[in-house]
């Protein structure tokens, strides 16, 4: 990912670290260092919910696989309470569903577990600035679930479909493309970069767009 | 919501499931045709079951994840209800077009047993023979076999009663005598036939399990092999870089992908070939995918197009990663390869890599395709491939597109 554009010093961060692998908390303790503030570790869904209402962390880095339910099932419980808390979601699982089954319960953005330390400090200040955090994988699905779009004619409502610039962007960031290197290609800004993919952000989680819908329940998302 | 197969139906092509429903309730019109078939697929139709890869499967298990069954609440409510009230119509419509008065008679009978059936034929419809046992051990359940027997012998007297009034004659007799095997072949034969497909998926199941032995064999074998090499090497960082990716990959396909083999699709092959440089040349190669096609002599060509693009990137680009997006999407097949490498002025290409290039150039456009080279010295490379698709891209639509996604099951 590109220089973060916000300016809130990573290491005023709250973090809450949600894995149920004590060996992988511990590991990722050590990669992030000084560099965050981890106030609290949770190896299942209720532990994870009394830290975030324990600590109101700013950012809580989430297994997507856990104890309980799920990531996800962490996310419908807390999330709407804290508006101010923002998820991020870790996963080692590459699956469509449990990527885009936690992005449209809430979480700001999706990361696998062979992040470097770098890119993971990087991805939770983003998310912590109220960005987005989309990889080339993500990027992937989301196209893929948004596919159908291409059919401009189409009467929808602008919820249910990423306008051309989005997609652009979409395709941009599945290339492999920083946004910084996205604002460049496009003429745009980095700002406006981050606008549009918090927007398609949103559309994934707040669309019933037909397509989508039937995209998710053949994957047995809803 | 009675046995599922309008909702089954439904799945399996594709259209809302009211639809189906009422096509039932429509097709019942004629000779209670509706009825028949419903009944038909009820008994014939084995039960869709969901296969997901290992690694989902089993986070399910364990909760780790949420599973498919649990959502299904309100939505479901809603569904009985319509179901009931579709019922209700089939039967009216029924009552309506046979008519009050001449054969109600008869229809009345015929509600009778077919309500009869219903009990018993329920009791059959079970995923296992354990269920079968446990619901029929219940005095509910007895209740409901004599309930429905009950049901089928009343209809049936009431029935002869009103074709001829008695018993006299032989003739008859053996009638009521072919009626009564009809009936308990009728009673018994759903019962068999889910039997019988009971033990076919406990067989079948056996041998997924012991499939599944061996590839867990197979993969601990494979873990412990690098974790030999890994600890021989432990003095050499790239090469336990890339014994670890590889074996990373290997774990993911087997626990979250969709094992499609690797000449299946541009896209698994474009994976395969990646996975092959990578180990060649230890640069990490992701591969991104939206829409796929099936392979054919275009295609192929694309895809060797693409394989010497990503050679390229990982032989002179020195970056640490490449990143390699496809997308199949309407008219065309687009492949980028992009490295944040060295790069290269495209203006003053060493004699090599330009030899390279013509041959990537000259490839794609034998077969219609482009080929767009964009690159600066400091700012790595970026390939992109584009390949008209001329035929109907009729196996988009319906084409499973997710990349990684476990499949659906609806038998």
């Amino acid at each position: 990912m590109s220089t973060p554009t916000n300016a809130a010093s990573p290491r005023d961060l709250a973090v809450v670290l949600v894995d149920d692998h004590a060996m992988f908390r511990t590991g990722v303790r050590a990669e992030l260092g000084s560099t965050v503030r981890i106030v609290a570790e949770a190896g299942d869904v209720d532990e994870a919910i009394r830290a975030v209402e324990a600590y109101r962390p700013d950012v809580v880095l989430l297994d997507v696989h856990l104890p309980g339910g799920g990531g996800a099932e962490v996310l419908r419980r807390v999330a709407t309470r804290y508006p101010d808390t923002k998820f991020l979601a870790l996963s080692v699982s590459d699956a469509a569903e449990d990527v885009i089954g936690v992005i449209r319960a809430g979480a700001r953005g999706y990361v696998t577990k062979n992040i470097t330390g770098d890119e993971l400090v990087d991805a939770i200040r983003r998310v912590a600035g109220g960005d987005a955090v989309f990889s080339p994988r993500l990027a992937g699905f989301v196209l893929d679930a948004f596919a159908g779009t291409i059919e401009v004619a189409q009467v929808d409502s602008d919820l249910d479909r990423l306008t051309e610039r989005e997609r652009e962007v979409m395709r941009l960031i599945a290339r492999g493309y920083a946004y910084k290197e996205v604002a460049k290609a496009l003429f745009i800004s980095v700002k406006t970069v981050e606008t549009h993919v918090s927007s398609v952000l949103r559309k994934l989680q707040l669309s019933s767009r037909h397509e989508l819908t039937r995209w998710a329940s053949d994957r047995r998302l809803i | 919501m009675l046995g599922g197969v309008a909702q089954g139906l439904a799945d399996h092509l594709g259209v809302p499931v009211l639809w189906v429903r009422l096509a039932f309730v429509v097709s019942t019109l004629f000779q209670l045709a509706g009825v028949l078939a419903y009944v038909a697929f009820w008994v014939f139709v084995p039960l869709g079951s969901a296969a997901e890869s290992p690694g989902l499967a089993s986070a399910t298990r364990r909760g780790l994840r949420r599973g498919s069954d649990e959502d299904a609440g309100p939505q479901s409510n809603r569904s009985t209800l319509q179901t009931a009230a579709l019922v209700v119509l089939g039967v009216g419509v029924v009552w309506i077009v046979v008519g009050s008065d001449t054969v109600s008679t008869l229809v009345f009978p015929a509600v009778l047993a077919i309500a009869g059936f219903a009990l018993i034929w329920r009791q059959a419809d079970d995923r296992s023979l354990e269920r079968w046992v446990r619901v029929t051990s219940g005095w509910q359940a007895a209740l409901r076999i004599a309930a429905g027997t009950l049901l089928v012998l009343i209809a049936y007297a009431v029935f002869v009663a009103q074709l001829g009034g008695g018993l006299q004659s032989a003739a008859q007799l053996l009638a009521a005598l072919v009626v009564a095997v009809a009936g308990a072949l009728l009673l018994l034969g759903p019962w068999v036939v889910r039997l019988v497909s009971d033990l076919a998926a406990e067989r079948r199941e056996r041998v997924r399990s012991q499939e599944r032995a061996d590839v867990a064999a197979h993969l601990h074998d494979s873990v412990l092999q690098t974790l030999a090499l890994l600890q021989k090497n432990a003095h050499d960082p790239a090469t336990v870089a890339t014994l670890a990716r590889r074996q990373e990959r290997e774990l993911r396909d087997w626990l979250y992908g969709d094992r499609t083999p690797d000449d299946a699709t541009l896209r698994s092959g474009l994976a395969a070939d990646a996975a092959e440089i990578e180990t060649t040349y230890r640069v990490p190669i992701e591969v991104v995918g939206v829409g796929d096609t099936d392979p054919d002599p275009d295609v192929d060509a694309l895809r060797a197009a693409a394989r010497e693009a990503m050679t390229n990137a990982a032989k002179h680009s020195g970056a640490d990663r490449i990143d390699v997006y496809v997308e199949v999407a309407g008219a065309a097949a687009e492949v980028f390869v992009r490295d944040r490498g060295v790069g290269f002025d495209p203006e003053q290409v060493p004699e090599d890599r330009l030899g390279i290039r013509r041959s990537l150039v000259e490839r794609m456009k034998r077969h219609r395709g482009t080929v767009d080279v964009r690159s600066a010295p400091g700012e790595g490379t970026e390939v992109r491939l584009v390949l008209p698709l001329v035929r109907e891209p009729s196996s988009d639509g319906g084409r499973d597109t997710a990349p990684q996604g476990a499949e659906g099951g609806d038998a």
